[in-house]
């Protein structure tokens, strides 16, 4: 599971956006202005054109048992054959769309309710900010992966809806608390002032003029969380929990691991799909690296002259 | 409220939650785990011993649900974690004390050591804008730390040991000796060790390095920085006095509580490389369906994490002239 | 009277921000000389230069900025010929920055005297005796009882803090002490009281000093010259009671002017036209033409060089003889 660290940094001020269209054109410009980005944009890419053509693009049917186990790389199998005789490359392909979904989904869920637990607190202050802090703090503490198998065990390895549900409780509130700091310092800024002269309400405010200003730092979340979602459910399906029927690329590892996969001389079959998790986590990585760079510019390259 | 006061509150509210969700789940999940373990215990242990899981589980018993959880907790504070199903018929608490030592040896030591260099880097690099350290490591660290724990554990496991054999594939120490204080013995622990704990610091630095970074360089831009150049002091006093002790505050606190995750890659390296530590327990624990010794690991966990948050909080109070102040400490 | 060599001259001097959009020329060609026990006062709005200008003269530039050309003259040498290690040498021994905030300024996790100490140490190597001693003393200089020595920056009042910085800045009397802003964050009170102790020191120890603010009446009582700045460059330079009582280039009269004086005749408020320049987007010729109440045609062409005027240095057409 990748390290996240908490700090608290102050937020850095960021140029106000004051209509939606503005929100669409930053992102893009802001996009394409950044190397590591563009990488990450470009690796998400192929995998989501890989999930929607995975028909197309592998071979055989991924479930099919009609080949030789363990065979080695060939022309007829790119990546060999499992244990069971199914074609690896096929498997491989197959699984991208689950995989990729589950990052997303739990990725939007988990940043959904962080949006709002964190926003909430910093608006309503005084006791609820307190409570809402303290319950933020306490999953945030709770070791995670513990806390899952300890729920999907008790669901009896449950199906993806128990894996998904499990990663977004235990993935929000990382981002609350840095929601919240940028909800604060954006409380106080003048344009709010504005808005509030003129009399618009505080749900309107929040709405409109508040959360388009913290679009760079919610994208950033979501990065995040779906860089979470990927290797926690990865870790997960890794010890066969989940649904071990399921076509993807944790379900390959764990039955990798179960066939001695590695001491039996088919390293193939754990180093793909470990490969593809791999991928998968650093492009959301670089994408979120990417905009913590573009919401502070202090953080990028600097050109030495010397 | 004071700041000592707040950490404590966060410490012993957290404490409660980790209790209540080992006392709620097993009641609200569908199917009645706690009855289907109980089926197995039978007809092997004492009847007080059944007594007792039939409370923490809430199976068989018309106690209304308060009183249930009140049981439950005073078992707890007592000790009492129940027996385990996996190693029948050791009582959890003794399971769970000889997983600890390997995992505290292993992933303790580990992960201080990725944080102490993990540090050093990130200052070092924030330090020399633009130069090697800060030009390659960081997107570097940010596509390894996105590698999987476990991955990177059987990609080390394939290449050092399986491929060139350095490297024993697997457990704490040579199967066939038993476990003595011999300089023989500590030298198979080191080197059954040593990939597990590469693992470990090679994924988790990777945070490290980039955070002390970041917070470097924005301490970098202070005014007080500034005028320690304006003094003419040494660029290492003033890397490590002024900027340095002033960038790793908020950095100790973020440390404790990211142990959660720290510990959560570890357990998966401990089952890849079959370590006898308390990951690789629970990995036992979850296939044989042993729910008490589960829910006691977790538990043990969560505490551990929690100490570590309270002694860092503790730390940067102590660290911080400012909150010391305002702590009354 | 032959004047004696000044303690710092400078010529010249250019300061640009790389951008995204460019190379930004934040202080342009600026010269400037100060005598020894001289007080020089520079006087300008916010973003035009003079706090940069400070920074650039004592070699505390950080990127994106830097210097793009000129020299600094100081105890014989260029400064900005000088490496690093070279400059650490006279860095606090033979002058001393004062900055606007103290407690930015100083370190929040060190003691008061752990900081002296510090600035002592890296120069000379001294018994904890006599460290103990020459920080005693040089606290008691500004007024601070030397028991504060163990105390923490915020543990301090802001003016105590304002003081115990310029403490820090004298520990080594030096012939120069640039300040920046150092009574901005103060209330008036503070302010004047922390002046009177500035000037009071500098005639003690005999430093000169160059005291960038952006509040003219304060710097007016205190400056024996004064320097006006407008865009990256020094549009006036002079005699502070000169320049105050006939400021002649049109932007320092608009300056004047935009301060009501509490005696004296009620007069209209007059502020001036427009607002400063983009500096990546500089006008033509003189800078500040298209504000100009006397502006004339040539002035949007050529860009005034600085004319001698009554003993000031002016850089307006209007003075061309």
């Amino acid at each position: 599971m990748a390290m996240r660290i908490l700090t608290d940094q102050p937020p850095v001020e960021t140029p106000s956006i004051s209509s939606r269209s503005g929100v669409v054109g930053t992102l893009a410009r802001a996009l394409v202005s950044n190397r590591k980005a563009l990488a990450g944009t470009v690796v998400l890419g192929v995998f989501a054109f890989v999930s929607i053509f995975a028909a197309v693009i592998a071979p055989y049917d991924p479930h099919s048992l009609q080949f030789d186990p363990i065979l080695g790389p060939s022309r007829a199998h790119l990546l060999g054959t499992t244990g069971n005789g199914q074609d690896i490359f096929s498997q491989l392909v197959w699984s991208t769309r689950q995989s990729l979904l589950l990052a997303v989904v739990a990725g939007v869920m988990a940043t959904a309710i962080s949006v709002l637990v964190g926003v909430s607190a910093a608006y309503l202050g005084g006791l609820w900010d307190h409570l809402l802090n303290l319950f933020t703090d306490v999953f945030l503490v709770i070791p995670t992966l513990p806390l899952m198998i300890v729920v999907a065990a008790y669901a009896k390895g449950g199906g993806t809806a128990v894996l998904i549900a499990v990663i977004v409780i235990t993935g929000w509130s990382y981002g609350a608390r840095q929601l919240r700091s940028q909800a604060l310092s954006l409380r106080n800024r003048e344009f709010l002032e504005a808005a509030r002269v003129r009399g618009e309400r505080s749900m309107y405010i929040i709405a409109f003029e508040v959360l388009p200003n913290m679009t760079s730092l919610i994208v950033a979340i979501f990065l995040g969380a779906a860089l979470y979602a990927v290797l926690a459910a990865a870790g997960l399906q890794f010890i066969g929990l989940g649904d071990t029927n399921d076509l993807s690329w944790g379900t390959m590892l764990y039955w990798a691991e179960n066939n001695g996969a590695l001491l039996a001389g088919s390293p193939l079959w754990v180093l793909a799909p470990g490969l593809c998790i791999a991928v998968l986590g650093a492009a959301f990585a670089l994408l979120n690296y990417a905009f913590d760079e573009i919401s502070n510019p202090a953080l990028r390259p600097v050109r030495r002259k010397r | 409220m004071s700041f000592v006061a707040r950490r404590l509150e966060f410490f012993f509210i957290t404490a409660w939650a980790a209790l209540t969700v080992n006392f709620i789940l097993p009641r609200i999940m569908p199917g009645n785990p706690g009855q289907a373990m109980l089926v197995r215990f039978h007809g092997r242990v004492s009847p007080q011993t059944i007594k007792a899981l039939e409370v923490a589980f809430g199976v068989n018993t018309d106690q209304p649900l308060w009183q249930q959880y009140l049981q439950y907790l005073a078992n707890t504070l007592r000790g009492d974690f129940g027996t385990s199903l996996t190693f029948f018929p050791e009582p959890v608490g003794d399971v769970i004390k000889q997983g600890l030592f390997w995992t505290l040896g292993l992933v303790g030591l580990a992960t201080v050591i990725a944080f102490v260099l993990g540090t050093l880097i990130g200052m070092l690099s924030a330090w020399r804008r633009g130069g090697f350290l800060d030009a390659i490591l960081p997107p570097v660290f940010i596509v390894i730390s996105a590698f999987p724990y476990f991955w990177l554990g059987l990609l080390v496991l394939l290449l050092f040991s399986i491929t060139l054999g350095w490297f024993p594939s697997g457990f704490a120490y040579d199967l066939t000796s038993s476990i003595n204080l011999s300089w023989s013995f500590v030298g198979e622990v080191i080197w059954h060790g040593l990939l597990p704990a590469l693992t470990i610091v090679v994924t988790s630095i990777g945070g490290w390095i980039l955070t002390m970074r970041n917070t470097m360089i924005t301490t970098l831009a202070e005014d007080y920085v500034k005028m320690a150049r304006a003094k003419g002091l040494s660029p290492v006093r003033i890397m490590l006095m002024y900027a340095g002790r002033n960038a790793i505050l908020p950095n100790l606190t973020g440390f404790a509580m990211s142990l959660g995750f720290v510990i959560s890659g570890a357990i998966l390296v401990e089952i890849v490389f079959n370590y006898p530590g308390l990951g690789f327990t629970l990995l036992q624990a979850v296939h044989s369906e042993d729910f008490a010794l589960m829910q006691t690991l977790f538990l043990l966990i969560t505490l551990a994490v929690l100490v570590a948050v309270l002694a860092a909080d503790l730390l940067t109070a102590w660290l911080d002239p400012r909150t010391r102040d305002s702590a009354g400490v | 009277m032959i004047a004696a060599a000044p303690v710092l001259e400078v010529k010249e001097l250019s300061v640009e921000y790389q951008t995204d959009a460019g190379a930004v020329r934040a202080v342009d060609r600026v010269s400037l000389d100060v005598a020894k026990g001289e007080f020089l006062g520079i006087v300008g709005e916010s973003g035009c230069g003079k706090s940069t200008l400070l920074f650039a003269i004592a070699r505390l530039l950080t990127p994106p900025a830097e210097i793009a050309g000129g020299s600094v003259h100081f105890g014989g040498r260029d400064m900005v010929a000088m490496t690093e290690p070279e400059l650490r040498h006279i860095r606090w021994r033979d002058y001393s920055v004062v900055m606007q905030s103290a407690m930015n300024a100083l370190n929040p996790v060190m003691t008061i005297g752990a900081q002296l100490r510090d600035a002592i140490e890296a120069h000379e190597r001294q018994s904890a005796q006599s460290l103990r001693e020459r920080s005693e003393q040089v606290m008691r200089l500004v007024g601070i009882d030397p028991v504060h020595l163990g105390s923490y920056p915020h543990q301090l009042s802001g003016g105590m803090r304002q003081r115990a910085m310029i403490a820090m800045a004298l520990v080594f009397t030096p012939d120069l002490v640039i300040m920046d802003e150092p009574t901005s964050a103060l209330d008036v009170v503070a302010q004047r009281s922390l002046m009177l102790q500035i000037k009071d020191l500098q005639r003690r120890i005999g430093f000169a000093a160059v005291f960038v603010t952006h509040d003219m009446s304060l710097v007016s009582h205190f400056s024996d010259r004064l320097a006006v700045m407008y865009a990256g460059q020094i549009v006036e330079i002079g005699d502070t009671r000169a320049v105050f009582a006939d400021p002649k280039h049109p932007y320092t009269k608009g300056l004047m002017h935009s301060f009501p004086s509490i005696s004296g005749p009620k007069e209209r408020l007059v502020g001036i036209a427009g607002s400063p320049p983009d500096l990546l987007h500089l006008p033509s010729g003189c800078r500040f033409h298209p504000r100009c109440p006397s502006v004339m045609p040539r002035c949007r062409t050529e860009e005034p060089p600085f004319y001698q005027q009554d003993g000031d240095l002016v850089r307006c057409h209007l003075y061309d003889r």
